[in-house]
């Protein structure tokens, strides 16, 4: 709390707007929501690269080091997020990128703690208002850059 | 003799003017309505193994049933088999794992399939799962014409709303043809396409967007196939809809209302069809999943009540009704079983099934029927201009310029927006939030099923003669590159030398090309 007015100069959205790339990874076509919070992201002052979907970890992996991302949001409402996020997770380690994985979509309570665990850095569940998901966006990506 | 819970008799409908079962159908199909034949209570299930399923159709048949409803997982659904890099987590999740001829012997093991009716929901490779349906029956001494049911096939659709896209428009809508055209000719008692909005409405659309987007694609499919040669009249009759009930009550109301009018005054005026049955719009409906809140789920058990009254006030054929706990998971068995007694309690308690079209005549009802009829007209008008006069290359226009994506985008955004800003309110969401949530009993399934189902594809990939498989696939891909050519056929040949679903959507990608989509935000 001590630090919130300097993070908010410091990831000001007019000043050097977050960077977020979003996309579905596998088959799971759902993107209603994932649109949703592009849309929400970009009027917050960010800057949104939609992969949109059948993106692999490769190629999600590939547009973070291309758009120089903040931030990874993927979304999953097929209950594979157990499966798919440790992949995520692990191939941006690989990679040797700092980029927080924000998961977004049908993931039930007991899982959250399971995701949180394995290294991803905020879960929004069905429901979550316009104001959470910016703000937990905002929050990975000053916690990333006061990290670096 | 029905009467009221009072001992009031009633007739089978009231009001002077348009009657029930006269054309355009606005206030219903049959004069009856549901006095003579109640609305199917068709719930959709399918999980685990080709085995796992097969034994609860027998649990069902047994306990009187004869409608089996079929889901698909989701590498089945995109013509991927089992085994390939995007199927990992997916196998046998949201539905039946279908790899070759293999598991659709095991699914329907035991069954007499000229004595039961099958809905298949699978688009993209429809043509591949109907014809292992097919091949199924015949091994088992069941003549194709003896087979009854439904299978979606509806591939706009998937380019709109719902994504599960295999190859490009074009040569996804010659498949359709094809399996129409099949039918057509060899298959009398089933209904090649399910024509539906419900996926439309879920990503995000209006009312009147999933009207009109839903009928302008059953047009496309009526030009497609007679284009095909077909007489518009030896189809017409096996089509069929699938609609969204969602929670704005009179409104859904008005948009069946007008489906039903839309649907055959164009049908006889643009399309020119003669017989009455080409003329009627018989839907299935679902109430909107996406309506559902994670939040303080038993609340979504109302929600559910709510809608179905309206599906059925606006005259389905069908209806399946959500379980309270999908905004988390698939449902569990008793969340199932509530969602059936809501249906049950929806046609033998309230008194709604006693007279047909209740609210035609209320002046509200037929303005909202008016004003959804009068929107959708406005989305007809501009597909048609994309499409110089024809509906099915407007449809494949707007698909192409992406028209359909980001008018449902839009919609999606104005509602959410809405919606943070308290200007919609949706209970235990952002109003009526006090209260504990209790921990919700939810189903999960554990990955057996995929090891059983890679085991199962790897012994069907030993066992088979490949020389066969690749001499049936190199026929296929060669009558693809024919547009004339009916490919049901080939493809029952290759399924029956069981090639795997994604070997035979190789072939086709082979000649027809994969569809990937421009996203847009």
């Amino acid at each position: 709390m001590s630090d919130s007015s300097s993070r908010d100069s410091l990831l000001s959205d007019t000043d050097t707007p977050i960077r977020v790339v979003l996309a579905k990874l596998g088959l799971d076509g759902h993107d209603r929501g994932l649109k949703v919070v592009a849309r929400t992201l970009r009027d917050a002052g960010m800057e949104v690269i939609y992969l949109g979907l059948r993106q692999t970890t490769d190629s999600i992996v590939a547009a973070c080091e291309q758009e120089d991302a903040d931030v990874i949001g993927l979304s999953m409402h097929n209950a594979g997020h157990l499966t798919l996020a440790p992949r995520m997770v692990q191939a941006v380690n690989d990679a040797g990128l700092d980029v927080p994985v924000v998961i977004g979509g049908i993931v039930p309570a007991e899982d959250v703690p399971i995701l949180i665990d394995i290294g991803v850095a905020a879960v929004l569940g069905p429901g979550a208002s316009a104001e959470e998901v910016v703000s937990a966006v905002r929050s990975v990506a000053s916690r990333q850059a006061a990290a670096q | 003799m029905v009467e009221t819970m009072s001992g009031v008799p009633l007739d089978p409908s009231y009001g002077d003017g348009l009657q029930p079962g006269e054309f355009p159908y606005t206030r219903g199909l049959h004069s009856t309505g549901y006095r003579s034949k109640l609305w199917t209570m068709r719930m959709f299930a399918g999980f685990g193994t080709a085995t796992d399923t097969n034994a609860r159709f027998h649990a069902l048949l047994r306990a009187g049933g004869t409608g089996l409803s079929t889901a698909f997982d989701m590498p089945t659904l995109m013509g991927r088999d089992s085994d390939h890099e995007w199927s990992v987590g997916e196998v046998g999740r949201a539905g039946v794992a279908v790899d070759t001829l293999a598991d659709m012997e095991d699914l329907f093991a035991g069954i007499e399939l000229d004595k039961v009716t099958t809905s298949m929901t699978i688009n993209g490779p429809a043509a591949i799962l109907m014809a292992m349906y097919v091949a199924v029956a015949e091994k088992g001494g069941v003549r194709r014409a003896d087979l009854g049911g439904t299978i979606q096939n509806d591939i706009l659709k998937e380019y709109q709303a719902q994504k599960e896209y295999i190859f490009p428009p074009r040569p996804s809508v010659r498949l359709v043809t094809d399996l129409i055209r099949f039918t057509t000719a060899e298959m009398p008692r089933w209904h090649p396409v399910s024509i539906s909005g419900y996926h439309i409405r879920e990503a995000g659309s209006t009312a009147a967007q999933e009207l009109a987007f839903t009928l302008a694609n059953g047009f496309a499919y009526v030009e497609a196939a007679v284009a095909a040669g077909l007489d518009v009249d030896d189809f017409a009759p096996r089509l069929s809809f699938f609609f969204n009930a969602h929670s704005d009550f009179f409104e859904e109301i008005g948009k069946f209302r007008a489906a039903r009018r839309i649907w055959a005054t164009w049908m006889k005026d643009r399309y020119g069809a003669t017989n009455p049955r080409s003329l009627m719009c018989r839907f299935h409906t679902q109430t909107a999943g996406v309506s559902l809140t994670a939040q303080q789920p038993e609340n979504n058990i109302a929600r559910v009540a709510v809608q179905a009254l309206s599906a059925v006030l606006g005259g389905t054929q069908s209806l399946h009704t959500d379980s309270f706990d999908e905004a988390l998971a698939l449902p569990t068995e008793k969340a199932a079983r509530i969602a059936l007694r809501t249906q049950q309690i929806v046609a033998h308690e309230t008194g709604a099934a006693s007279v047909v079209d209740p609210l035609g005549g209320s002046h509200f009802v037929e303005w909202i029927t008016d004003e959804m009829e009068r929107q959708a007209n406005e989305v007809f008008d501009h597909i048609n201009q994309l499409g110089d006069g024809s509906m099915l290359e407007g449809v494949y226009a707007g698909i192409e310029d992406g028209y359909f994506v980001g008018e449902i985008a839009d919609a999606a955004y104005r509602f959410e927006r809405e919606m943070n800003a308290g200007r919609r309110i949706i209970v235990g969401v952002n109003e009526f939030t006090e209260g504990e949530d209790d921990e919700a009993n939810l189903l999960s399934i554990g990955h057996e099923t995929e090891e059983l189902q890679l085991k199962r594809l790897e012994e069907v990939r030993g066992d088979r003669d490949n020389n066969a498989v690749s001499a049936s696939l190199t026929a296929l891909a060669k009558a693809a590159e024919q547009p004339d050519v009916n490919l049901m056929p080939a493809i029952i040949e290759a399924v029956r030398t069981y090639a795997t679903e994604g070997e035979i959507v190789a072939a086709l990608e082979s000649v027809f090309g994969t569809y990937v989509e421009t996203a847009v935000v």
